[in-house]
């Protein structure tokens, strides 16, 4: 049914989503939080929806929606319940379909809402077989579009507007997101608080999942509005006491802006690097397909695949788990130790002589097999990425970025990135080394800035004046106003830079960066121990309030630990986080000694690129 | 308890009826019943009275009375009718009063006598009045049935949904019909009525003349007929003094009754049960009440006074000036347990345990009798049902005695019917006492709900009494304490003699945050009353914005609106608030409310960047935010100019604002972009090649790679570009070029800012080995190491790393080198590594 949507559409021009909808959720019950009844409340959700809507169906899609869906729901899910046919939401008329009803799933956002009304004016004039429409706002019903709907004429015409509210999605058994793109944009540059509220929403739900969470810390403005509203909504909650055991021991809310240094550096991880250097989407990674060509015998290069080859990424897959949160230079022994136990493994079959011993090796083939896969494309993966760790540039940059962090000449224009402007390298590089030069320093001399500034409008164009001001508004560039630079005050106390780091066998999250510890991630490690109480100097140089609130709980919930048993902490990033500070966190949770666990939520998972690229402003000349 | 069964009264072979007190009436009635219209609603509902009403002279003094009744007879309300004439009276299923006028109008009042609204039968009913009429009920809600003077049927079966049906003409009828009745057959509503000896049936569309089955053909002409509560039953009684009584499908016969008196009765009506053994009409006449069956013999009573009958799920109610009484057959758990020398296990266990209280070995041989049969679990369940059916609470505790003892001797019986029985009988007692006066039955009760009645308290305005059931049943807050007060706090807001202030605070007091409370539902309602002032109070008691925000709009409250949408957080909200206001404010009060509202004010800039571009200068102009407009005007720049000079205009403008904000640099580099933009518009003249938007450096880049020299070292100057920067691109676009030979003369022309290692690099770039040989020379020595690189001469690499006793450019060579290939290099390097480390 699948393909034959694919064909059948592509061949009247419109795409069709499909290939989204796989994967499995075991991956999801493997932390200390089972996070598979989150999606299992969603995918109820999503089922109650469809079925309201009787008889045949096809889904429109805001296509932006299709990743985050596929995390919750397979497609086999929705064939179930009679979706038939998938296009993704376009002006015009819609695709022809022979089904009784069309739902659209969309964000709640106004062009969108255009879009959707051009889509069923249209419809009314073809005078098809009358089909009902049905919308689904994610996450959110708004009253907004509702009203936008109204004023074109069409609101009428939909028999169920109802929202779906998939706020916070499961990655992995320890992370959650709401991949919102333009959240650290809407946030800190327009005032636009709207991702806030969908994230208050998300953590309600959890709530209601999973228990009440007495304890609520958090550092910076964003922080503070978010646990504003969430007791606000507790007290609108009606039906009262929520009767769940607590899973959650602590809630801590970070505003991304707290520390911008994290994300500008570069992270060293192996999934940092993959992330980095390609780009990981809903899980999903997409490499050059050169390396992973089928090795046949005799006919090697001759059909060179042409499609970039797709990977799913989560910890489903037992090598990707042990590899992917250590620094990339420990991987390549993981990897030739793993190849040596596989292969090993391979040979027992010669030992094998008794029918039992044969029967035992043939049972554990498939497994044995699907680790022999996973290893070759994750040798592919490592090689790939070794090429450019192991190019000069690579090493400059981060060379440079260290420099920076470690306190090394932040105050005046550096050489490299002068060299890398004039060398037209791409410009999210330099701003990624400007900003991190900014943050390193507390601010530049105006001197300096201006000298950045220029050099940067005359060789990219002078449109970036706009991207330039945003970085300025959003903090990642500035003036230095005070004469006092506080960095290294917060890199000593928090002690950021760590000079002796083991990367191999890392006795510190600041593996992850070779060096430098992520602010955030400390601020949560002191946070378990000793206290915030212990760093009141420092906290008062970051941005925002840091607070503590307590949620009252009945007394037959408040929790008895047993004795060595861990907290578990959730850690939510207002404005994203990185793989590496996921990797730190999840360092420290494994720490023998370190008495808490770790769960990760954040508006979108970022590295610096695609930081600094949401901050853009994207101007482009008339046509002439 | 000899006299148990004295006012029992048999019924043929199998049944006993029994009629009791419930109330003495409370309310001093001066006139007859005969003198007013009565309406008294099923399941212990309230009674009408309209007194006056059939007095011909209409002077004011004598106008016409409204009074209601609870079934007690306490009055609750009463009004002076100023309305036209009123034919009939009758209840809703929802316990509201009917007032079926002459002229068709239907006005509807609450138990309260407080008018809610009217509705009309239609013009036909205007036209010839309304002659006779029936309120009825079925599963459609509430009905009425009206006969005109035309003789014509109209109804509707739900006044909630008026859908008004004009029946079809009975052909020759020329007078009124002798009686009538409403039947509903499978979910149709049909009139059955008689003319004469002739019984016609009228449905949607035709009319049909029907005859019962086994009716003697002497029966004579009918008078009266009687549908059961439950519209299965049918019984007629004609002037000869018979009664027929048989199904209402008029299909089947159960019996027939001939009575001594033929005068047509004043009313008559059923008398069933649920699991009836014998199904009864009861006949009233002035003085005269009989009970007739499927019998020879019947039941006769005197009435004393005027009687009105009210026919019940369950029974008959009775009701006269002085008193009310109940009529009902013997249910068959009581009729075991009480029947004269009853045998019955119950009848046994109550016997045992009264000996048991007198401490009489009696109880012992009582409870022995049981057991050996192996009854006692039957016994305390008859006990149980029948306590259940007795009106009298100390009867009823008897017999939960008894079976409270009979339960001690059995293992494992369940307790929940017992647990539940006497619950329910705590309420029951509870509002049949004659202050409340709802004389419920438990079958009447059971089919109620206790959903239902409580809506009935609430109704009458019984809050206390509500909340301590809720409370005794332990019923969700959600489903009851809170609902009763959320009706409560809605009848609160009504009364007017008391303060904003004194309402709301009265309301918070008793609500709190009892979850489950809408305060936006009892704000509507005083909006609704006309007080705003206290629905804005009591909105500050919702604790959800989402329902705050829509209410404060409606009541033209945007301003507070706005400051609960901000609260709550939620955008969507805030963006319906601030477009509302848009619509409602002109543009500079909008402006100014907004200014106060910073968040308010930056999600709307957000919508007018998506929306309305030119709006959103004007905010900016507002607010005098020069760096913003600066950057709006170099955004329309790109975005909505497209000639070259409109683009100009655009970015000067930009550069006027750029200087107000004291942004020094934005004005002078939009000031170069300017320049840049002309400069370019000039060589995309000269040239005819595109330069226009391409950015400095590659302008530079464009003009070097064209060959036009003079014109880049014009632009180098005129923007002064930094040398190191000049340097870079000149030689990557020679090298593109490969303009070997510009680049050695550029080279030369003065000391190479940048060095000459990138020399080397670009010219390898380009695969020049023999150009980048020249440069190599040149390169200074610390980049001598890298320089070897760059060309693949690892050997000369070594050999210049070994000289310079650098480990680190040392291990730099190494990381090149090649295992198969350079392994000759790699000994020397280690060699010289190993002689550093002895030294």
């Amino acid at each position: 049914m699948e393909s034959e949507n694919l064909a059948e559409s592509r061949d009247r021009g419109c795409h069709v989503i499909g290939r989204a909808w796989r994967g499995m959720a075991a991956h999801l019950s493997s932390g200390r939080v089972n996070l598979t009844a989150l999606r299992e409340a969603g995918r109820r959700e999503l089922r109650e929806f469809l079925d309201k809507c009787a008889g045949s169906k096809a889904i429109v899609w805001d296509e932006y929606l299709t990743g985050p869906f596929g995390l919750i729901a397979q497609y086999s899910l929705l064939k179930e319940h009679e979706v038939e046919k998938m296009f993704t939401l376009k002006a015009g008329r819609l695709p022809p379909a022979d089904v009784k009803n069309i739902i659209f799933f969309v964000r709640p956002r106004l062009e969108l809402m255009d879009i959707i009304a051009e889509n069923v004016l249209s419809e009314d004039r073809v005078r098809s077989p009358l089909r009902d429409f049905h919308i689904l706002f994610v996450p959110r019903r708004s009253l907004l579009c509702e009203q936008r709907l109204k004023d074109q004429g069409v609101l009428g015409s939909f028999i169920h507007r109802e929202q779906y509210s998939l706020d916070l999605i499961p990655f992995d058994g320890d992370l959650l997101s709401m991949e919102s793109e333009s959240a650290f944009k809407e946030c800190y540059l327009e005032n636009d608080q709207t991702s806030l509220y969908h994230a208050a929403k998300g953590l309600m739900t959890l709530q209601a999942l999973y228990g009440t969470i007495p304890q609520i810390f958090g550092k910076g403005d964003c922080a503070r509005h978010v646990a504003n509203m969430m007791i606000r909504m507790k007290r609108e909650f009606p039906g009262g006491q929520n009767s769940i055991f607590p899973i959650f021991d602590t809630l801590l809310l970070l505003d991304r802006n707290v520390d911008l240094l994290s994300p500008l550096a570069t992270q060293l991880t192996y999934e940092g690097l993959i992330d980095e250097i390609y780009g990981i989407q809903n899980t999903y990674v997409k490499l050059p397909p050169e390396k992973f060509a089928p090795k046949k015998q005799g006919e090697g290069g001759k059909d060179l695949p042409t499609e970039p080859k797709k990977l799913q990424l989560n910890s489903a897959e037992e090598l990707y788990a042990e590899i992917r949160d250590k620094n990339f230079n420990a991987v390549g022994s993981v990897l030739s130790k793993k190849a040596k136990i596989i292969s090993a493994a391979f040979e027992e079959r010669h030992h094998a002589k008794t029918v039992g011993e044969i029967k035992q090796f043939v049972s554990q083939l498939p497994h044995m097999q699907a680790a022999r896969s996973s290893l070759a494309n994750h040798t592919s993966i490592a090689e790939l990425i070794k090429d450019i760790t192991t190019s000069e540039d690579f090493f400059d940059n981060l060379t440079v970025e260290q420099e920076f962090m470690s306190g090394i000449d932040t105050d005046k224009v550096n050489n490299y990135t002068e060299d890398c402007i004039a060398q037209k390298h791409p410009l999210i590089k330099i701003l990624r080394l400007v900003c991190l030069q900014s943050v390193c320093n507390s601010g530049l001399k105006q001197k300096v800035l201006d000298h950045y500034k220029r050099e940067i409008l005359q060789t990219y164009g002078y449109e970036h004046i706009l991207t330039l001001n945003n970085l300025e508004k959003a903090g990642l560039l500035k003036l230095q106003t005070s004469s006092r630079n506080n960095y290294p005050t917060i890199r000593k106390t928090m002690r950021l830079w760590m000079d002796d780091v083991n990367e191999q066998n890392p006795n510190d999250i600041s593996y992850v960066y070779s060096g430098y510890a992520p602010l955030s991630v400390r601020l949560a490690q002191l946070l378990a121990r000793p206290g915030w109480r212990s760093i009141e100097e420092v906290l008062k140089m970051l941005p925002g309030p840091h607070f503590e609130e307590r949620q009252q709980l009945p007394t037959g919930l408040q929790k008895k630990r047993q004795q060595g048993e861990n907290r578990v902490t959730l850690v939510f990033f207002l404005g994203g986080v990185t793989y590496a500070e996921i990797a730190a966190l999840r360092f420290l949770s494994q720490m023998e000694d370190g008495g808490t666990e770790y769960v990760i939520a954040t508006t979108k998972l970022i590295n610096g690129t695609n930081w600094i690229k949401s901050l853009m402003e994207k101007l482009e000349p008339p046509p002439f | 308890m000899a006299c148990y069964t004295a006012n029992w009264d048999p019924l043929g072979e199998e049944a006993f009826y029994r009629k009791f007190e419930l109330y003495s009436m409370a309310w001093n009635l001066k006139e007859d019943l005969r003198d007013c219209l009565v309406a008294a609603a099923p399941y212990g509902g309230p009674i009408a009275l309209l007194k006056n009403n059939f007095r011909k002279e209409k002077s004011p003094a004598s106008r016409p009375l409204l009074e209601i009744y609870s079934a007690s007879g306490v009055p609750l309300a009463s009004v002076l009718w100023k309305s036209g004439q009123v034919v009939q009276l009758g209840w809703t299923a929802s316990e509201d009063l009917l007032c079926i006028q002459e002229d068709g109008t239907v006005l509807i009042y609450n138990l309260f006598c407080e008018f809610k609204r009217h509705f009309s039968m239609g013009n036909e009913v205007l036209q010839n009045h309304v002659r006779e009429a029936k309120v009825f009920h079925t599963e459609y809600g509430t009905g009425v049935a009206i006969l005109t003077g035309a003789h014509r049927f109209s109804l509707t079966t739900n006044i909630d949904d008026l859908k008004l049906r004009r029946m079809p003409e009975v052909p020759g009828l020329q007078k009124l019909p002798s009686c009538w009745a409403v039947l509903s057959q499978d979910r149709v509503t049909i009139i059955l009525l008689a003319v004469g000896q002739d019984l016609y049936l009228l449905d949607n569309t035709s009319c049909s003349v029907v005859t019962p089955p086994g009716i003697s053909p002497h029966a004579g002409a009918y008078v009266q007929m009687a549908v059961s509560f439950n519209y299965y039953y049918l019984a007629l009684f004609t002037d000869t003094g018979s009664i027929w009584m048989g199904t209402s499908s008029l299909k089947e016969k159960l019996g027939e009754f001939s009575c001594d008196f033929r005068a047509p009765p004043r009313q008559m009506v059923w008398c069933t049960r649920p699991r009836s053994k014998q199904r009864a009409v009861v006949v009233a006449w002035d003085r005269r009440l009989l009970v007739a069956g499927n019998s020879k013999e019947c039941i006769q009573f005197v009435l004393d006074e005027d009687s009105y009958l009210v026919p019940e799920l369950d029974g008959v109610r009775i009701f006269s000036r002085t008193t009310h009484e109940f009529l009902h057959e013997i249910p068959e758990a009581s009729e075991e347990i009480f029947k004269i020398a009853s045998m019955a296990p119950g009848a046994l266990l109550l016997e045992a345990q009264r000996e048991y209280e007198k401490q009489s070995q009696k109880a012992d041989e009582y409870l022995r009798e049981i057991k050996d049969q192996n009854l006692l679990a039957e016994a305390v369940r008859q006990c149980i049902e029948a306590a259940g059916y007795e009106h009298e609470p100390e009867t009823q505790k008897s017999l939960l005695r008894a079976a409270s003892f009979g339960k001690c001797f059995l293992d494992k019986f369940p307790p929940e019917s017992f647990v539940r029985t006497c619950r329910d009988l705590r309420v029951l007692n509870a509002i049949r006492d004659y202050q409340i006066g709802i004389p419920l039955t438990f079958a009447q009760y059971k089919q109620l709900t206790i959903e239902v009645l409580l809506d009935r308290l609430v109704l009458r305005r019984l809050y206390p009494l509500a909340i301590k059931i809720c409370e005794y049943l332990r019923l969700s807050e959600f489903q009851g304490v809170s609902r009763i007060l959320a009706h409560w706090a809605c009848y609160k807001v009504q009364q007017k003699d008391k303060s904003d202030e004194e309402v709301a605070h009265a309301i918070n007091q008793k609500l709190g945050d009892t979850p489950g409370i809408s305060y936006s539902e009892i704000a509507a309602r005083a909006y609704d009353c006309g007080r705003t002032e206290l629905a804005i109070k009591l909105l500050e008691y919702e604790p959800r914005s989402g329902e705050q925000v829509p209410l404060l709009l409606k009541m033209k409250k945007s301003q507070l609106a706005l400051n609960k949408a901000i609260e709550s957080g939620d955008t969507d909200l805030v963006y319906t608030v601030v477009l509302h206001l848009k619509n409602e404010l002109n543009r500079g009060t909008f402006f100014m409310t907004l200014q106060k509202q910073p968040v308010a004010l930056s999600l709307y800039r957000q919508f007018c960047k998506h929306q309305e571009l030119e709006t959103l200068k004007d905010l900016y102009n507002q607010d005098d935010d020069h760096q913003e407009l600066g950057n709006f005007h170099v955004h329309s720049s790109y975005s909505s100019e497209k000639r070259i000079e409109g683009r100009v205009a655009a970015l000067q403008n930009a550069v006027d604002e750029y200087y107000k904000a004291k942004n020094e640099f934005a004005a002078k580099a939009t000031e170069d972009q300017i320049k840049l933009l002309r400069m370019q518009r000039r060589l995309q003249d000269e040239l005819d090649k595109p330069y226009v938007d391409y950015s400095l450096h590659d302008t530079v880049y464009g003009l070097i790679l064209d060959g036009n020299h003079k014109r880049a070292e014009q632009l180098y100057r005129d923007f002064r570009i930094p040398d190191k920067r000049f340097w870079w691109l000149k030689i990557s676009a020679l090298a593109e070029r490969e303009d070997w030979e510009e680049m050695e003369k550029f080279s030369k022309s003065k000391k190479s800012p940048i060095g000459y290692l990138p020399f080397v690099e670009i010219c390898m770039k380009h695969h020049n080995r023999h150009e980048a040989k020249k440069y190599a020379a040149r390169v200074t020595p610390e980049q001598r190491v890298k320089a070897h690189i760059l060309m693949r001469e690892l050997d000369q690499a070594a050999d210049a790393a070994i000289e310079h006793k650098n480990e680190n450019e040392m291990n730099l060579v190494l990381s090149k080198c090649t295992a198969a290939t350079d392994s000759s290099v790699v000994e020397k390097i280690n060699r010289a590594k190993a002689q550093i480390l002895k030294k």
